[in-house]
């Protein structure tokens, strides 16, 4: 008799793709500026690591938070005995406030819908187990966060069909692609069951567009199903543009309190914006009364510490800090950003161009030996191997073409990414076509992005070229 | 179209339970000493608030663990990138030594086996999710844990088959109990993956003897099923006989390394020996490298906070602190035990004898109406409502036999406490029956040193006149 579930001997974790192999090659030899200089520097893991300095100087100020106390008295049995899983009040009250701090106070959260998680795959799984039957479907952009082929499928049973997005625009979602994707889960004869979006997204690095919410809730509308927006880079916006959530479009629509705005689920998770992965807080927030009942009897698997549920609570309702952390925070990632993009561009090498995120979404499609798949992971492994940089490859994302690759900025000192820059241009450069194309692409480049054409039209330039100068 | 799963739907969160729903009434009317005098005490909730001081004493003096430094150094940095599923090193080699520290160090436990998750509630859903597919069942002793209804079955698909235990031999595991529920689930079309036993028991508070250890690994063993034993309250052991772990069972039997050593599962937690149920700490150990691979990956649904995990991790490094805190949580636990017990017998109650846990099995038989559920939720009802105590009915914890009454002794004072058995002796013999009572009271002493069973002492009771019960 089979002794282990089906879950355990088949392959659903998902941990068999490259983006976590890459994760392991690098835990075998990892760059160390002093003892270790010639390993593997890691670009495939995205952190935040600019802006530890704020939050340990507020932690200095405010000695009672991580130490348990509250003026001055220790509340260390109160918080020993918390374990209910509606969340300690002051801190969802403070998470409200802060994601609506990071919304430029445009739209209002209600702690009473916000259910907490340990981490926001905590958070995405009790959606699924809320929203989906084994065997349904959730439509997810392409690419994707690898981790979701784990988080949204394995135990639940769900599956997800891809909408496809492709460079030709920038990647960004259009009517056809979402009718397509619908139209596919169909043929496969699997019931839809809604819309998972990240924005900003991983690993495009760019927010969606006001038309492309207008789109997604418009679609979700017609076919009567949900949109979760998993809005875990919030706060790692630097663009010009602010953030729009897709709760700012139901506002603008006029569509608060309809049925439609039931259907709309937040998830947000400290993470990526404060740089706390390791103290596992996530969100969800939904407009479903019956969706916060289940999801919060649910977060029992994975409630939120105590110890942390009351220190975060200190550090956010601080929003003399918030404000300062918040703003200070996208400056860093901004000037970090726009390190890695020159030093890329200076190996002859373009991104899309970003907004948010801890990562950029890289073309390296001029580097592929062949416009597949094979070529792409024979160019990942020399990256991984040869230059020693672990960056992840867009198949991983269940990307649609070839050549694409994350790589983040925001997890190594300024030092090391410069190393990390210098070792890619040496390269790209060592390699036939780099020589010939990095030296005149760089100015080229320069004029071009001076234009500011698309991405599509800047492709079409490229395809001009002769074939042995990709 | 069904806009929202069958999960949140239907009813199997179990909540509508009266577990849960005593719970709820005490939210609206908790007693406070200061306060609300007269509202109702909480005696549903298994928790260990006896010993707190011990571990402020030791936070105060160790003021690092809590404010992420080491050796004078911030690593507030390093914890708050720390986001391994394989946990904290330090912490897994420091729960590893406190585990075999609870069971004498006569077994030890590999470090490498341990799965962190947050609490036992999640370590025994996700086992639930890697040794059985959905329709599955699992065996359970009654009566259970409550809260397992909802742990096993809700997300996982999972089913529980009730392996019926009785007071007429102390509710022990038999054999030919074991064997009976292992045919109700074939007749229920179910394919039995395993036993789950909680030693010590929740809501006995006995510890479960050697002998039920070798019938039960004996049965997993035949049947080729899995055995989950929940050790939760291992460390809440606090007299005689001692905490055998089913890990010692398979050492004395030489099985270690064996086939059925891959079988046996155990969940532990620092909810109640430690009593911090807030911080979520919980853990899977197994033999069965497979396992421990894919429960790994699923604790990503629930990881410790690392702040939390560097904080115990030195705490239970400490060993002249574990050794103490052991001992002397012990000592508290067998004193507010022997203080309940004796309460009870002066209100003519008794308990099913035990020694470990955060509660007694308590014997309202002879106070029902009539030996029905129906007559216990009857009873059940008038101790919240009018004697306002919260306690557990047996019928919650599945118990087949109507009467049998959980209740907590180490979450509240001991001020409390003696409120609660004051109320309580008033309820039984009304105002006016000091003296009823105390011969009640040398009545069931004699009873105890005969050291007749339980069902015995049953008769004596319906010999009696109905207005005397």
């Amino acid at each position: 008799m089979k002794q282990l579930s089906t879950k355990v001997t088949s392959n659903g974790h998902g941990q068999d793709s490259s983006y976590f192999l890459g994760w392991e090659e690098y835990e075998k030899n990892p760059y160390d500026e002093i003892k270790n200089p010639n390993g593997m520097i890691q670009m495939g893991l995205a952190e935040n690591q600019l802006c530890f300095d704020l939050i340990e100087s507020w932690l200095a100020k405010n000695p009672d938070a991580a130490s348990l106390k509250r003026n001055g008295q220790s509340i260390f049995k109160e918080l020993a005995l918390f374990q209910d899983y509606h969340g300690m009040p002051e801190f969802k009250k403070a998470m409200a406030e802060f994601m609506e701090e990071i919304r430029g106070n445009r739209v209002t959260f209600n702690p009473k819908k916000i259910v907490l998680a340990a981490g926001s795959t905590s958070a995405n799984e009790t959606l699924m187990f809320c929203l989906a039957e084994p065997g349904d479907a959730f439509l997810l952009p392409t690419p994707y966060y690898p981790g979701f082929d784990r988080d949204l499928k394995w135990r639940t049973g769900a599956e997800i069909v891809p909408i496809h997005c492709s460079s030709s625009n920038g990647f960004q979602i259009t009517e056809s692609a979402l009718q397509q994707a619908y139209q596919q889960a169909h043929k496969l004869g699997l019931k839809v069951k809604g819309v998972l979006v990240t924005n900003p997204s991983n690993p495009l690095g760019t927010a969606l567009t006001r038309r492309e919410l207008n789109l997604l809730v418009d679609f979700i509308t017609s076919k009567n199903i949900h949109l979760i927006s998993d809005e875990i880079y919030s706060g790692t916006m630097f663009g010009f543009e602010q953030f729009i959530s897709v709760m700012d479009v139901l506002k603008d629509k006029k569509l608060e309190n309809t049925d439609v705005s039931k259907r709309v689920h937040v998830v947000y998770s400290l993470s990526k914006d404060l740089g706390l992965p390791g103290f596992r807080v996530g969100a969800i927030y939904s407009n479903d009364d019956m969706i916060v009942s289940a999801a919060t009897k649910m977060s029992s698997f994975g409630l939120v510490s105590s110890q942390t549920q009351y220190l975060l609570s200190a550090l956010l309702s601080d929003k003399k800090f918030t404000s300062q952390y918040l703003e200070e925070n996208q400056k860093r990632l901004k000037s970090r950003q726009k390190r890695l993009v020159s030093g890329l561009e200076s190996a002859g090498i373009t991104c899309l161009r970003s907004n948010a995120g801890l990562f950029c979404w890289v073309d390296m499609r001029h580097l592929l030996d062949t416009n597949t798949f094979e070529a792409e992971l024979d160019l990942w492994k020399k990256i991984v191997y040869n230059v020693k940089l672990n960056i992840s490859p867009g198949s991983s994302c269940h990307c649609t073409e070839p050549g694409w690759f994350r790589v983040c900025f925001a997890n190594m000192s300024e030092d090391t990414l410069d190393l990390a820059l210098k070792r890619l241009k040496t390269f790209v450069e060592s390699t036939d076509c780099g020589r010939m194309i990095s030296r005149s692409s760089h100015e080229r480049l320069k004029s071009l992005r001076k234009k500011t054409v698309s991405n599509w039209v800047f492709r079409v330039s490229w395809s001009d070229r002769v074939p042995d100068e990709r | 179209m069904g806009i929202l799963s069958r999960k949140v739907t239907c009813n199997t969160h179990g909540q509508d339970s009266s577990y849960f729903l005593g719970w709820e009434e005490y939210e609206k009317n908790p007693y406070d000493e200061v306060n609300n005098p007269n509202g109702i005490i909480q005696m549903g909730l298994a928790e260990n608030q006896l010993s707190f001081d011990l571990i402020e004493s030791w936070l105060a003096k160790n003021q690092e663990a809590a404010n992420f430094e080491r050796e004078g150094q911030s690593i507030f940095r390093e914890l708050a990138l720390f986001q391994d599923y394989h946990g904290l090193p330090s912490f897994k080699n420091a729960m590893s030594g406190f585990m075999s520290e609870n069971r004498g160090n006569r077994v030890s436990f590999d470090p490498k086996k341990l799965v962190l998750t947050a609490g036992a509630t999640s370590a025994n859903e996700t086992l639930m999710f890697c040794l059985a597919d959905p329709g599955d069942a699992f065996l359970l002793p009654t009566p259970y844990y409550p809260g397992f209804d909802r742990d096993l079955k809700w997300r996982t698909g999972v089913e529980i088959v009730p392996i019926q235990c009785t007071s007429a031999n102390g509710f022990r595991i038999t054999k030919s109990a074991l064997e009976e529920a292992y045919k109700q689930a074939q007749k229920l079309n179910l394919k039995v993956k395993g036993v789950l036993i909680t030693n010590p028991s929740n809501p006995l508070g006995t510890t479960i003897t050697r002998t039920e250890l070798n019938r039960v690994l004996d049965f997993v063993s035949r049947k080729n099923i899995h055995l989950v034993s929940d050790e939760i309250y291992s460390g809440t052991v606090f007299t005689s006989p001692g905490f055998i772990s089913v890990m010692e069972v398979l050492k004395e039997n030489k099985l270690e390394n064996t086939d059925v050593s891959k079988r046996v599962h155990i969940v532990y937690s620092l909810s109640k020996d430690l009593g911090l149920p807030g911080f979520r700490v919980g853990v899977i150990y197994s033999n069965d490298d497979i396992v421990v691979a894919a429960a790994t990956k699923m604790s990503s649904f629930g990881l410790i906070s690392s702040q939390t995990q560097y904080l115990l991790s030195a705490l239970l490094s400490d060993k002249s602190f574990t050794k103490n805190y052991l001992k002397e949580n012990q000592t508290r636990l067998k004193n507010r035990h022997n203080k309940l017990v004796s309460g009870l017998e002066a209100s003519g109650i008794d308990c099913l004898k035990s020694n470990a846990g955060l509660f007694c099995w308590v014997d309202m038989r002879h106070l029902l109406n009539s030996n029905t559920f129906e007559a216990e939720i009857e009873l059940w009802k008038k101790i919240v409502y009018e004697v306002k105590l919260n306690i557990s009915p047996g019928s919650s914890c599945h118990c087949n036999e109507p009467g049998w009454f959980r209740v907590c002794f180490a979450n509240m004072s001991e001020e409390t406490l003696e409120v609660a058995l004051n109320r309580l002796k008033m309820f039984v013999y009304g105002p006016s029956s000091t003296t009823r009572s105390q011969s009640e009271h040398q009545r069931l002493k004699t009873l105890r040193k005969m050291k007749v069973s339980n069902w015995v002492f049953r008769l004596s009771f319906q010999d009696r006149e109905p207005e005397e019960r």
